[in-house]
């Protein structure tokens, strides 16, 4: 800190801003928003323009005339709702139980008196950055034993266990932020460590443990290379290994793909925008302060 | 005056073994907290369903190919006997092999240097209260949420070599004289796949860096405000440090997830042209799937594997002693 810093009581705390760095906060975020949104607003135009329009020699970045038959292509011809049945039974199963068994090893691991911690957590670690490519001819062999090749099964548990090591790093960072104030009042009035994880962890720790399930459930709906290897039948195969199948023989179906990406991208902007205030809103800074 | 330890017993609850107390000591005090304080069959029994998920599917098919890594195992013919060491001759041997080893390093660094540094600066921005935040938030998950499949397909019409937005506009704004090819010529392949990994990851990134930054109170930052500190140096004198574990942990994440990329090269490009994007992951599934060498394509992930090991290491110690530093 420079010497000729002095205290400036009259300086108001509530918005230490200048009108410079508005202006530039708002210019960066501006870039995010085209950054972020415009090469899935062009899909989106693309989606919904003739197959003729796109080839043209001038690209056209509004979709005049406006037509749907690539939708319509998708579904009818693609069968392309099945792909999306199977991979919400297997990101949301493979989620759900991530979230649980997840975060009550994270409690576990940050508030409980467990004498290897740092071991596990080592470990958990050290699992997480296995190359899935390292574990999927096993995996294969084994599954093709058990006869499990093209089901659900195989891909809920591989998504399971592939998720885990995130949900618990990420989770027992979250909990070690909780005071253990909380923790100890709870426990001098009798309860129990999994009564003190589902009445006071759990509440506080919502947000973050949203956000989480969130990001695993997108990216065990996301995950290809498994997905690609264990199934080869349209009943089990999910929405990346159908999109990637989409190129024909002679020519890419831009406006198909278009379409598909479209459809498999909603759902998750919906869920992104329900869970947004949950993920803002600070609870924590609400239970105790400091 | 002697002073007696103050609550000791509920400072330590959460403070590591401490080196000084001898091992005997420390575990039958362990054994008796759990015991009489808990009066549970351990913690560890809120362990056992992650870690046997995690060691039936990882650990166990891990070790399996380890095994398989040293046999001439494949699903094409009845060959399957022990022979040594010769997968990994082969393998070392093989210039295949070194030409992906050098586009993995390569598409991991450049990537994850640029991940993070952008990524901290989209959290940045996104922890300042302004109006439309939750918009720009929101807008800023959509990479995030879209499938890598659907990112390579995407950015392979974007980046198409005949009727490609990007070479559209590169040409409108004068940037180039003709269309370039962008992921179909072998110089400029690699970059596009950089490009589209930015694209697609940053979000998340930035995402885990926000978590990082609102967990370190405002009044800290406020504080330092008050002592005349300009956002410039709030940042590296009061944020950053603070902000560093998180900071470490996502690039650590992302270092390893980069290293085993495979959905944007194996829609995108397939590994070529000429091989000029072939990375481990590709060139370990070919292998496996394609010429169905089991034993080559073990070795092959085996190699990775161990890499990914040292990576991590790395990364691992210095955040254990940073851990074990900070909660004293």
């Amino acid at each position: 800190m420079s010497a000729s810093s002095v205290v400036r009581p009259t300086r108001r705390i509530a918005r230490p801003a200048i009108p410079i760095s508005r202006v530039l906060i708002y210019f960066c975020s501006l870039l995010i928003v085209i950054w972020s949104v415009g090469p899935f607003l062009w899909q989106l135009s693309t989606s919904l323009q003739l197959d003729r329009d796109l080839i043209g020699d001038q690209p056209k970045l509004l979709p005049i005339p406006i037509c749907f038959d690539h939708f319509v292509n998708i579904f009818v011809a693609k069968s392309f709702h099945r792909y999306i049945f199977n991979s919400l039974v297997v990101a949301g199963i493979s989620t759900l139980l991530c979230l649980v068994i997840g975060a009550v090893a994270a409690y576990a691991l940050a508030r409980l008196d467990i004498s290897g911690r740092f071991g596990v957590l080592g470990f958990v670690l050290a699992v997480s950055m296995f190359p899935q490519i390292a574990v999927v001819a096993p995996l294969y062999v084994l599954a093709s034993n058990l006869g499990w090749l093209d089901t659900y099964r195989v891909l809920i548990v591989v998504y399971l266990a592939l998720g885990l090591p995130f949900v618990i790093w990420v989770l027992f960072g979250h909990f070690r932020t909780i005071p253990t104030t909380l923790d100890e009042a709870a426990r001098l009035d009798g309860a129990r460590p999994l009564t003190i994880f589902f009445r006071i962890i759990v509440p506080i720790a919502l947000p973050g443990i949203v956000t989480t399930g969130l990001l695993s459930f997108i990216a065990a709906w996301n995950e290809f290379m498994f997905a690609l290897a264990f199934t080869s039948d349209i009943d089990r195969q999910t929405v990346p290994v159908g999109i990637a199948n989409f190129t024909d023989l002679h020519y890419v179906p831009w406006g198909d793909i278009a379409a598909a990406s479209v459809v498999v991208t909603f759902p998750l902007v919906a869920l992104v925008l329900i869970f947004q205030r949950k993920i803002i809103s600070g609870i924590t800074g609400g239970a105790v302060k400091e | 005056m002697k002073v007696m330890p103050y609550k000791t017993s509920l400072r330590e609850q959460n403070t590591p073994v401490q080196p000084e107390y001898s091992a005997i000591a420390a575990i039958a005090r362990k054994c008796r907290r759990i015991f009489e304080r808990w009066r549970l069959p351990g913690a560890w029994m809120l362990l056992v369903p992650a870690l046997g998920a995690i060691g039936a599917v990882s650990v166990y098919p891990v070790l399996l190919g380890l095994w398989l890594s040293f046999r001439n195992t494949t699903l094409s013919s009845p060959d399957d006997a022990f022979i040594g060491i010769s997968n990994y001759q082969q393998l070392f041997a093989d210039g295949q092999f070194w030409n992906a080893w050098g586009h993995t390093i390569e598409f991991t660094g450049a990537s994850t240097l640029l991940e993070t540094i952008i990524g901290l600066g989209m959290a940045l921005v996104l922890t300042e209260r302004f109006l439309g935040r939750g918009i720009v938030r929101a807008a800023m998950l959509i990479p995030w949420a879209i499938p890598t499949v659907v990112t390579s397909k995407m950015f392979g019409w974007l980046f198409d070599g005949q009727h490609g937005l990007v070479n559209y506009l590169a040409r409108f704004f004068g940037l180039i004289h003709t269309n370039i090819n962008w992921y179909g010529s072998p110089e400029f392949a690699l970059p596009t796949i950089v490009m589209a990994d930015v694209w697609k990851t940053t979000p998340f990134m930035a995402l885990l860096l926000l978590a990082g930054l609102q967990t370190i109170p405002r009044s800290l930052t406020e504080a330092a405000s008050i002592d005349g500190a300009n956002p410039w140096q709030q940042f590296w004198m009061v944020r950053f440090p603070l902000l560093a574990p998180s900071l470490l942990i996502a690039a650590m994440f992302r270092a390893l997830d980069a290293f085993r990329i495979f959905d944007l090269v194996y829609v995108l490009t397939g590994g070529g042209p000429a091989d000029s994007t072939e990375v481990l992951s590709t060139l370990t599934y070919k292998n496996l799937f394609s010429a169905l060498q089991f034993g080559y394509g073990s070795a092959l992930s085996t190699i990775m594997f161990l890499t990914e090991i040292i990576i991590a290491v790395g990364f691992g110690v210095f955040l254990l002693k940073r851990f074990r530093e900070v909660k004293l």
